[in-house]
């Protein structure tokens, strides 16, 4: 049941976006061409169908919430921010609605702290990304969870705006880009 | 302490003469009431310039121990070559207390003779006298095993200059991303040898107490798994490679066992590892992150980093054949971040990174008083590991947003940097006596 609550808020949003025209064509993932016969078959493919709101394509729709892949958490936290939940809540739709997909859940930290300790906090950080979608009806063969704690950051300088962006869980869908 | 600054670069000493010195050490912190030895020139009778400078390399190897104050060549008013030719009231005038003075011989067929003689200026006695013969490529080593010796004469405790580090560098490729490279050096930073390179991040480095081998993490498969390696034959095994985390390896003090960290139960656990069969006995159960193991010197205990009492604090656990025996009793209460222990060779004293105001030093607790004392003083110091003698922590940290080594002797004294000429370099492991 909130699952549907989910998919009803998601479409919601995506909703007007989704008819935006003149989307560029994308090398398509695994499976994408049966996806549209086989969208009758459940609730979580509702909306999977061509220029739907779980439509493939919307993976590379600058303005869908799917575009963004990366959910960014607070100092030693790995509690995901309401921010973070809704980029999550998202993805994790679209998962549902396309099982041939797989995603890697990388973990990342700031350079502050230990490197070890680090690893382990990226990996707890990915892991609550990971909890919360396997709630949202994802199945655990979708989900890869990969830490590099402090060793790949995006942001090189050693400031608080670098730290920030450092301090991540970025999303990669495998077999797509 | 160490917030006043002493006599800033007293010595600086550029490594260049073999073309392969990578790091050089900058000496930053002075050494007040250090023991002033003149170490004279070698008397060599070759027509060509001696194959190494015996005399400096050993000064620069007493002056980095904090303990010495090496009397400026340019200042001697005479250069002995033995006992015999010493004119002790002249060393007693010029405040010298120890003198060390010998010879370098070819032996013409590649090897070399080496003599010299310590002797207490004071006293005018010889406190040691040895002859080493040695391979011309060996040299280097002569020299630093002759400080061990000097140190070992006037302080009574063992040297540590006959040994090496390890320590992993970065270096940006163009937009082709890092290298990463694993190298050994001699303990100042001569000698560097590649032994692992990969464009994939790398970490955790720890020398075998047998010297030969060395224990890493490296990203090359795409996520962290652990890989011993002999770093003189350059073979390599892959020990552990479960799904989840494979981090933080150390060898048990007999060589024959890793403390490591998995996450293949779910989350961050420290097991242990035994090498030659891969048998794992599982030390912690806590949801929370249980990583960053290290052996007490006896090997009975194991001290860890948890955030189990919500951030991260030291813990120390008893082991026994079947994994922990006993509940894991919490070592710090000092800040709310105390991570990355490593325990000093006299079991005595622990290092780790502490932080304070938001800034990352190493501090030592005592483990008898309960003494802690932060002795590090910029902000993102980290993996701090101690000389085999366990008179200096080499550790990482950042100088002008660049990765650098430093080394702080155990009483604060004596403060050090060792840099690359370009890149990072970070993660310090400083291996045993028998390294070589």
């Amino acid at each position: 049941m909130p699952k549907f609550i989910t998919t009803l808020f998601v479409i919601g949003m995506v909703a007007s976006l989704a008819a935006c025209s003149g989307l560029k064509p994308v090398e398509k993932g695994k499976g994408t061409g049966e996806a549209a016969g086989e969208k009758q078959q459940g609730d979580a493919r509702y909306g999977a169908e061509a220029g739907g709101p779980l439509d493939i394509k919307q993976l590379d729709n600058p303005d869908s919430l799917l575009s963004v892949r990366v959910i960014y958490f607070d100092l030693d936290s790995s509690q995901v921010s309401d921010e973070g939940r809704e980029v999550l809540s998202t993805h994790a739709q679209f998962l549902s609605a396309h099982p041939e997909l797989k995603v890697v859940l990388e973990g990342h930290t700031d350079e502050r702290g230990t490197r070890e300790y680090n690893l382990a906090l990226g990996e707890r950080r990915a892991k609550a990304v990971q909890q919360l979608m396997l709630l949202q009806g994802v199945s655990e063969d979708q989900i890869q969870v990969i830490s590099f704690g402090e060793e790949r950051p995006v942001a090189l300088d050693h400031d608080e705006a670098a730290w920030k962006l450092n301090r991540r869980v970025e999303i990669l869908y495998s077999g797509i880009q | 302490m160490l917030s006043r600054i002493s006599a800033i670069l007293l010595l600086s000493l550029t490594l260049v003469s073999q073309g392969e010195a990578v790091l050089t050490i900058d000496i930053t912190e002075g050494t007040e009431g250090a023991v002033s030895i003149a170490v004279v020139p070698f008397e060599w009778s070759g027509k060509t310039a001696p194959p190494v400078s015996l005399a400096n390399i050993v000064a620069a190897d007493l002056h980095r121990s904090g303990y010495f104050s090496p009397f400026p060549e340019r200042d001697m008013v005479a250069r002995p070559h033995d006992f015999k030719q010493v004119n002790f009231g002249t060393w007693r005038a010029a405040n010298v207390d120890y003198l060390v003075a010998g010879r370098l011989q070819s032996l013409g067929d590649g090897t070399y003779q080496v003599q010299f003689q310590l002797m207490d200026v004071l006293k005018g006695t010889q406190l040691a006298g040895y002859s080493i013969r040695s391979r011309e490529s060996d040299l280097r080593r002569t020299a630093h095993q002759m400080s061990d010796i000097i140190y070992k004469a006037i302080t009574g405790k063992p040297g540590a200059f006959d040994t090496r580090i390890a320590y992993v560098t970065v270096t940006k490729k163009g937009k082709q991303g890092n290298v990463y490279q694993l190298a050994v050096a001699d303990a100042d930073g001569y000698n560097e040898q590649v032994i692992y390179e990969s464009t994939q991040p790398l970490m955790s480095p720890d020398w075998a107490p047998d010297g030969n081998h060395v224990v890493y993490v490296s990203f090359a498969r795409g996520r962290s798994e652990i890989y011993i390696q002999n770093i003189f034959t350059r073979k390599t095994e892959r020990v552990a490679d479960f799904k989840g985390l494979n981090s933080a390896p150390e060898y048990s003090p007999d060589g024959k066992r890793l403390a490591l960290t998995l996450s293949k139960d779910g989350n961050p656990e420290v097991y242990i590892m035994d090498i030659a069969s891969k048998r794992l006995q599982r030390i912690t159960r806590n949801s929370a992150i249980d990583t960053e193991p290290t052996w007490m010197p006896d090997g009975k205990s194991i001290v860890f980093t948890s955030d189990r009492g919500g951030s991260p604090q030291l813990y120390q656990v008893s082991i026994s054949n079947n994994g922990a025996s006993g509940r894991p009793r919490r070592l710090t209460y000092e800040g709310n971040y105390n991570a990355r222990p490593t325990v000093s060779p006299d079991g005595r004293n622990i290092a780790m990174v502490h932080r304070e105001q938001g800034k990352f030093r190493i501090a030592l607790l005592e483990l008898n008083t309960g003494r802690f004392r932060v002795i590090t003083d910029s902000r993102l110091d980290e993996s701090p590991s101690f000389a085999p003698n366990g008179s200096m922590i080499i550790y990482a940290t950042e100088d002008n947003y660049r990765g650098v080594l430093a080394a702080v002797s155990v009483d604060g004294r004596a403060q050090q940097k060792l840099r690359l000429k370009s890149g990072d370099v970070r993660e310090p492991s400083w291996s045993s006596f028998k390294a070589h």
